[in-house]
């Protein structure tokens, strides 16, 4: 049998999604990152925030997402200041973009910048692995996202509410996580619009039951009233 | 107004006893002596115009113009001594592409009104370098809108609805601020920019001749920096010498 190997690169197998709706963006993702098979943080965050207004989706190479994100926050920061206002989520898709194509040897990772600005309201910008920059109405990625192509097809509509995004974010991750094994964990999304943002976390009970998912039961330990580990 | 600053003047890092420094000062006296530059904020853009003295009859017209576009949404008219002018420019429009690369979207006028104020501002810095000897007008139109700037040899950058440098400076701020700005629109602030300010603070005795030099940016030009075209050219100065001669008739 295999050893597990603890010293491969922390991936992050992934299902991210960032959706519009009228009135901003909805952002979602699981919480599984992975060493090999191992799985190392089950209840990881991998939305995150660039600016008040701005939020990132990560997948791929755990470090490689995390240091870029650090780069940009940082950019933003100082550009704020100078601007004297929020940067808009443009701007800061721009950063992520060029930081992913200036390094494009060096890097392993796909990013979907998503947030709300005053000029142009709620956007989605995908920016997959090559450092190629796309505006889209919505965006999938990780290795999560294969499974979600045709569910968006035909599921996703222009003009959706706030509640109808967040449904759909949800339910597409869920979907994504019965069937790719990089992917796992808890439902986590970001909604980001004029008011500010909220966050939600959906555990796996709070889900919908797949086609040969099986329901989830307490266990028994916390039934039956067993001694805790240490206590004998 | 004017004072000798003997023995304070020499260098641009000397203070004088009474807290000014002489040589920006100076440097504002080319400014002032030069041909009146006018920029207004109207309704639905800026309007820039410029009363270019022609040194000699042989210039070809429309030659050594005097308003720059800096990028695709903002121009500059400059004022004072214009090789000095030309440097300001290209820093401007410098700026204006690095921050388009870099942030993906065409420079907000405030910022790139504080770069060239930046950079005017760091030649008075060192006794190696000398200040600049222009002033300058910058109009943009951008996200927040239309937006007008002026920058001085000292550095400083303020934001008005009108703003007028060089010799008529004086007279044709009075005229601007008798316009109702809000309600103008840029067609026709053009005419009256051509109207009263150029042509009625030209001064026929003391100067040579002189070219109309204007620019727009408003949502007629598609939010987009270019000369004022042609028939409406035209039409202002027309205008303008109609009102002269009325002036001139009482």
């Amino acid at each position: 049998m295999d050893q597990v190997d603890f010293n491969a690169p922390h991936s992050m197998g992934t299902t991210i999604i960032g959706v519009t709706y009228n009135g901003g963006v909805v952002l979602g993702a699981d919480s599984r990152t992975s060493t090999g098979v191992y799985v190392a943080n089950r209840a990881s965050d991998k939305i995150t925030k660039l600016t008040d207004n701005v939020y990132v989706c990560r997948s791929g190479s755990a470090a490689d997402s995390q240091v870029v994100s650090d780069y940009v926050r940082y950019f933003l920061h100082q550009h704020t200041i100078q601007l004297g206002q929020p940067a808009t989520v443009k701007v800061a898709a721009n950063l992520v973009r060029l930081l992913a194509y200036n390094n494009k040897n060096n890097l392993q990772t796909g990013l979907i910048v998503g947030g709300w600005d005053k000029y142009e309201g709620g956007q989605i910008y995908g920016v997959p692995l090559g450092g190629t920059i796309v505006q889209q109405p919505f965006a999938i990625g990780g290795s999560g996202s294969s499974y979600l192509y045709g569910f968006f097809d035909q599921a996703w509509k222009e003009g959706m509410t706030q509640d109808e995004a967040e449904e759909l974010v949800k339910k597409a991750v869920s979907l994504a996580i019965a069937r790719d094994g990089a992917s796992g964990g808890v439902v986590r999304t970001v909604i980001i619009n004029s008011e500010g943002v909220t966050r939600n976390f959906y555990p796996g009970d709070q889900l919908p039951i797949w086609h040969d998912e099986l329901e989830s039961h307490n266990s028994l330990l916390d039934i039956l009233g067993a001694p805790e580990p240490m206590n004998i | 107004m004017s004072s000798i600053g003997t023995g304070y003047d020499l260098s641009v890092t000397t203070f004088s006893p009474d807290g000014r420094v002489f040589q920006i000062e100076y440097a504002a006296k080319a400014v002032d002596n030069s041909g009146t530059v006018i920029g207004i904020k109207c309704k639905d853009g800026i309007v820039l115009g410029v009363e270019k003295l022609i040194p000699s009859k042989m210039m070809l017209p429309g030659s050594n113009r005097r308003i720059h576009a800096v990028h695709r949404h903002s121009g500059m008219a400059v004022a004072g001594l214009a090789a000095d002018g030309r440097q300001i420019v290209a820093r401007a429009k410098s700026e204006a592409t690095n921050y388009d690369s870099v942030y993906g979207d065409p420079i907000p006028v405030k910022e790139l009104a504080d770069r060239v104020a930046s950079y005017v501002h760091l030649c008075t810095l060192y006794w190696w370098l000398r200040p600049f000897g222009c002033g300058v007008i910058l109009g943009g139109y951008d996200r927040d809108g239309p937006q007008l700037y002026m920058v001085e040899p000292s550095g400083v950058s303020y934001r008005y609805f009108g703003a007028a440098i060089g010799k008529g400076r004086q007279a044709a701020k009075t005229e601007i601020e008798k316009l109702k700005l809000q309600d103008l629109t840029c067609r026709k602030a053009v005419i009256e920019v051509a109207k009263i300010s150029i042509y009625g603070v030209h001064d026929e005795a003391k100067d040579k001749d002189f070219e109309l030099e204007m620019s727009w940016v408003c949502d007629e030009s598609n939010r987009q920096h270019e000369k004022v075209p042609e028939e409406l050219l035209e039409e202002a100065k027309a205008a303008a010498k109609l009102a002269l001669e009325e002036m001139d008739a009482d």
